[in-house]
């Protein structure tokens, strides 16, 4: 695959030696000489010097022919320029951009961007997780299909304890996808599946039904 | 009319300060508040700290039921988003984008904004100047 990238900052950097290391046809775009030469002193001649927004600077390193197009410089409104600028001037199937302000994806999915990832969010999320008293944490975000996986931890105080599955009132489109008791292996939830203290609860669902799904795993 | 402006440079202050005059309702947004020395002590809009692409800000200075968005920044990239925020998000009726780059401005007036490229008015005056 021929991928570019803009912006050869820490986070373009490592992409770029990742792809690399898979085996990808990759190349950077940095506007600045100085990150471009070391860039080039150590890996090669992959770093291109110039605007990653300019038609004509990305007419030249042949984004025509490119598979993906990845935009991680550190400002939003250069990364959704360069995105719109790869897919209308140059049709590339697969735009992906980085966002600072997570508020910036419904606009970046309306005008054209095909992927967006929130570093903000995804920092959030992982330190949420490392949180134990955090009675939801997300685990993952299913953007195409507007859902979530999120683990739900049953307390030992939740009224839930000892009910069953078919008993709880789930939020709709919210569906329980595994169960990893306390001690034991994991297991599928079926309707007569007793909750117990201690159970961690992966389950699916849309992002607004989260905290109501919580409520109805926990009882209140 | 109601008027956002993004941008309180030279030409953000002078067209706020214009429009002021002409008897419309002005806002003008600008994240430093040193910019705002550039308008008039007569300017009788609103001068407003904020960052244009973010909608938060956008919304309050009033965006969502403003006739007109302007934006005048430095940035041609920070100038198109912002655009079409307003156009596409806050659905903005009458929405003018300034875009230095001529490559840039020309891909985006085919993608339905109104924008208008400095580089190209001045080069094109300078040229009749000379010429004619």
């Amino acid at each position: 695959m021929y991928i570019i990238v803009i912006g050869g900052g820490r986070l373009g950097y490592y992409l770029l030696k990742a792809l690399l290391n898979e085996g990808h046809e990759v190349l950077v775009l940095e506007k600045d000489a100085r990150i471009c030469k070391t860039i080039t002193d150590e890996l090669g001649s992959v770093c291109f010097r110039g605007d990653g927004c300019e038609a004509a600077t990305l007419a030249e390193v042949g984004t025509g022919r490119a598979d993906m197009f990845i935009a991680v410089t550190g400002d939003d409104e250069d990364n959704l320029v360069a995105c719109q600028v790869a897919k209308h001037k140059h049709n590339v199937p697969r735009t992906i951009a980085r966002l600072r302000n997570p508020k910036n994806a419904i606009l970046f999915k309306k005008l054209g961007v095909d992927v967006t990832v929130s570093s903000t969010d995804l920092i959030i999320e992982a330190i949420e997780r490392e949180v134990p008293t955090h009675p939801v944490t997300q685990l993952l975000t299913l953007d195409e299909k507007g859902l979530v996986i999120v683990d739900v931890k049953i307390r030992p105080e939740s009224t839930t304890v000892g009910k069953a599955v078919k008993d709880l009132t789930l939020p709709k489109d919210s569906k329980l996808a595994l169960i990893i008791p306390n001690e034991g292996s994991a297991h599928v939830p079926v309707a007569h599946t007793i909750l117990q203290a201690g159970d961690q609860i992966i389950a699916i669902t849309p992002p607004e039904s989260k905290e109501a799904l919580r409520a109805a795993l926990s009882g209140k | 009319m109601k008027i956002l402006i993004m941008g309180c440079g030279r030409v953000g202050a002078r067209l706020a300060s214009l429009l002021d005059e002409d008897g419309h309702e002005v806002t003008i947004l600008d994240n430093d508040t040193y910019s705002f020395r550039r308008l008039p002590p007569s300017f009788d809009g609103t001068a407003l700290f904020g960052n244009g692409t973010d909608e938060e800000a956008l919304k309050k200075a009033g965006i969502e039921d403003t006739d007109v968005f302007i934006a005048v920044t430095q940035g041609d990239n920070r100038n198109v988003m912002a655009c079409q925020i307003a156009k596409h998000i806050f659905k903005v009726p009458r929405v003018v984008c300034r875009i230095y780059d001529p490559l840039r401005e020309e891909m985006y007036s085919a993608l339905g904004l109104e924008t208008i490229s400095p580089t190209k008015v001045f080069a094109q005056l300078l040229r009749e100047k000379i010429e004619g």
